[in-house]
């Protein structure tokens, strides 16, 4: 099967190929060139890519394929167009380092912890990077940070990228995530005075914070809301709030609650201002958070220091994983320089041992995962949040977004040079024990009572 | 006279502020803290876990006597530099003042030539009028986003955001002492037959230069209001940065330096200013 289907942009679209999944033969071979070997999934992959932005109209690239024919076709384009460098900055990846001083910028939150202590333990050292890791005041900030090239690659959100790439909330800039941070680790903590009233049924009129709109604390919180029959948009104020003033701000009680990283949760519990009322992970066990993200015109313009870069995370993400090293690691981000927070409260978070606000102490040591492997299905079920909150307006192309965002290939192949074993590319997702389709997203958005489309 | 008159408000002075740190000590010291012990039924391993406000009911807010050794402490090495997002007190203070120095000199460099061609004409001054009405009241802040996607460098957009905040003061003033030279004055240079360039600068700028230094004054200490905001929001660096690094880490201590600091050092650049104005000050 065509692994690289970009064409198959538009639905409703009659098939008229040999697997019917194509509109056309001749899209059919051009996508299907796909074999065996990697290097021509990769040329095959950037092919695409190349004729869809010289004919980015559909029509008009189906009836020039259909005419000449895809081999003809690409030989034409390849005339103008240095394919053959395009397809060796995705394969390569091991040659001469094209920049080795790289800022990373960061937002100081546990979700983090492989971009920072990447810096701190050597990885990126180790792969002859010279990586500053900067300490950024905000998600907007970080965006519009990375977007004018004053940082080379950045920690963000996982729904960003996707928001960036498709021109929500700023200019369409093809971004890509090769790699994602963190699993789980984030917690829907309350202020004390509510820890009789923990049934989400009874939380109407309450108010919560959320670090961004496009955020999977915004898509969880929603989610969880509107399974309890609450809906997120008329029954409870939802705030965008930095993390450090959510527990300024609970203090202050001008929130009741907030869906936040687990620094944060565990902040202010340790501080006595509220208490942990559910992990993310009850609402979905193993749901993505935090990314690892660069312009796609990074990627391109310095494929070495890339897979170079990408090399560092996805070591310091399987450094990070093991639960011995965890406690090493909470002393190591703790400093100002990094995440500027007591031990106490990170040792909490990044063990799973923790004090829960009410007086118990749970343990839990997947409380928060480092599990770099970017499924498409994470970025499909992002989407279907963003259709169903009304973040995006009529057809979606999911897998074609998802696939040019979320790099599942690219980041196998590291793993795979590293000697380490890819996950398969496919995953159970069942949230709040819904199952979820990534093949059917459209399905999915129509199976919810409360909507905004 | 005038000594004993300075001795006694210093006097009352040092007495509010030792009654406001007496009070400061007195009302942070009684939220319990002295007892250290634990509240009852609390387990030891679970209170390890928490922070001291939730365990002994030390209060969040920190007394002058804790302020003042984190203070000392700070300044007793304030140009240190441990990574991009750690530097000293010192080096945090020198980029803030960098930043405002900067986006204040430009305004200077285009608020008085301009406010000269606005008091001087009155076509310009009416023509100009509905655009500075219309910009001066925008807070700066709002510049923000709109400089961070246009000039796309956070630092350029901080000092461009100076520059806008602390332009309109100095143009109202240059214009209104430039527009309220005594006519008497011109009218002599006139007699004299003194050219316009010689009359701006030998007759104009000595009889606004007060007016002009008054509206120097009241932009420095907008630039300075405005550049901890505009720090917090960009971040990296600066007295801003500071804070906002403190405030991610809920260290009210380092917070109440920091305030401290940037008082201090807004009172000192007002000084200067005031300094500069006495001295183009002249006796009518």
């Amino acid at each position: 099967m065509a692994s690289f289907d970009t064409f198959r942009r538009g639905s409703g679209i009659s098939s008229g190929c040999s697997c019917g999944e194509h509109a056309s033969q001749s899209e059919h071979d051009f996508a299907c060139k796909v074999t065996g070997s990697e290097d021509e999934r990769y040329s095959s992959f950037v092919e695409t890519a190349v004729m869809r932005a010289v004919f980015p109209h559909t029509p008009t690239r189906r009836a020039f394929l259909k005419t000449v024919g895809s081999a003809t076709a690409l030989a034409a384009v390849s005339q103008f167009l240095p394919l053959g460098s395009v397809t060796d900055a995705f394969a390569q990846g091991s040659g001469a380092l094209e920049k080795k001083d790289l800022k990373v910028g960061f937002i100081p939150i546990t979700c983090a912890t492989p971009i920072i202590m990447a810096h701190p333990l050597g990885f990126y050292s180790k792969q002859g990077l010279n990586v500053d890791v900067v300490k950024t005041a905000g998600w907007a900030v970080i965006r519009d940070k990375t977007i004018n090239k004053e940082y080379d690659a950045s920690h963000m959100l996982s729904p960003m990228p996707i928001a960036i790439s498709m021109g929500l909330g700023s200019t369409p800039i093809p971004f890509s995530v090769p790699a994602i941070e963190n699993i789980n680790g984030q917690a829907i903590t309350l202020a004390m005075k509510h820890k009789d009233r923990r049934n989400p049924k009874d939380w109407k009129g309450m108010k919560f914070a959320i670090p961004f709109d496009y955020s999977m604390h915004n898509y969880l919180l929603r989610y969880y809301l509107a399974q309890n029959g609450l809906d997120p948009d008329t029954d409870v104020q939802l705030r965008s709030v930095p993390p450090p003033e959510m527990v300024a701000n609970l203090r202050a009680e001008n929130i009741d609650g907030f869906l936040a990283p687990d620094n944060i949760a565990q902040r202010a519990v340790y501080d006595g201002v509220g208490f942990i009322d559910i992990l993310s992970k009850e609402i979905w066990d193993g749901h993505p958070c935090c990314s690892f993200t660069a312009s796609k015109e990074f990627v391109t313009a310095n494929p070495n220091t890339y897979a170079a870069l990408l090399r560092a995370i996805i070591d310091a993400s399987a450094y990070a994983q093991k639960p011995e090293n965890r406690k090493q690691i909470a002393e190591v981000i703790a400093p100002a320089n990094y995440l500027n927070a007591p031990v106490t409260v990170l040792d909490q978070v990044l063990t799973g041992t923790y004090a829960d606000g009410l007086g118990n102490i749970k343990k839990d040591p997947n409380r928060v995962a480092f599990e770099p492997f970017p499924y498409d299905s994470f970025a499909i079920w992002i989407l279907t949040q963003m259709k169903r909150w009304g973040q995006v307006k009529g057809d979606v192309d999911y897998a074609g977004i998802a696939k040019q965002v979320f790099l599942a290939t690219e980041c196998a192949k590291v793993m795979q040079d590293m000697g380490m074993t890819p996950p398969a590319p496919t995953k159970t997702i069942v949230v709040m024990g819904k199952p979820f389709d990534p093949s059917k997203p459209e399905a999915y958005v129509d199976s919810f009572a409360i909507k905004r489309t | 006279m005038a000594t004993s008159l300075n001795l006694r408000a210093a006097l009352v002075s040092f007495l509010l502020l030792a009654a406001f740190l007496l009070v400061w000590q007195g009302a942070t010291a009684g939220f319990g803290g002295t007892s250290g012990g634990l509240p009852a039924g609390m387990d030891p391993e679970y209170a390890k876990l928490m922070g001291l406000t939730a365990t002994t009911g030390k209060s969040a807010m920190p007394s002058p006597l804790d302020v003042g050794g984190a203070l000392m402490k700070m300044l007793s090495d304030p140009f240190y530099d441990k990574g991009p997002n750690d530097k000293g007190i010192g080096i945090q203070l020198a980029y803030s003042l960098g930043r405002v120095l900067l986006g204040y000199a430009i305004a200077v460099l285009v608020a008085v030539p301009l406010g000269f061609l606005i008091g001087m004409s009155a076509l310009m001054s009416r023509a100009l009028d509905p655009f500075i009405q219309v910009l001066k009241p925008i807070s700066p802040l709002a510049w923000m986003p709109l400089a961070l996607y246009t000039i796309k460098d956070s630092g350029i957009s901080a000092i461009f955001v100076i520059f806008i905040c602390s332009v309109w003061p100095m143009l109202l003033n240059t214009a209104f002492g430039v527009a309220s030279v005594r006519k008497e004055w011109l009218n002599v240079a006139r007699t004299l037959e003194v050219g316009p360039l010689k009359r701006a600068f030998t007759v104009i700028l000595p009889a606004a230069a007060p007016t002009i230094l008054t509206g120097m004054r009241i932009s420095i200490g907008i630039a300075w209001l405005v550049i901890v905001a505009a720090e917090m929001l960009v971040g990296g660096t600066g007295i801003g940065y500071f804070v906002w690094n403190e405030w991610n880490n809920l260290s009210i201590t380092n917070v109440i330096i920091a305030i401290l600091i940037i008082g201090v050092t807004g009172m000192v650049l007002d000084q200067i200013l005031a300094a500069v104005a006495r001295l183009v000050t002249f006796p009518e």
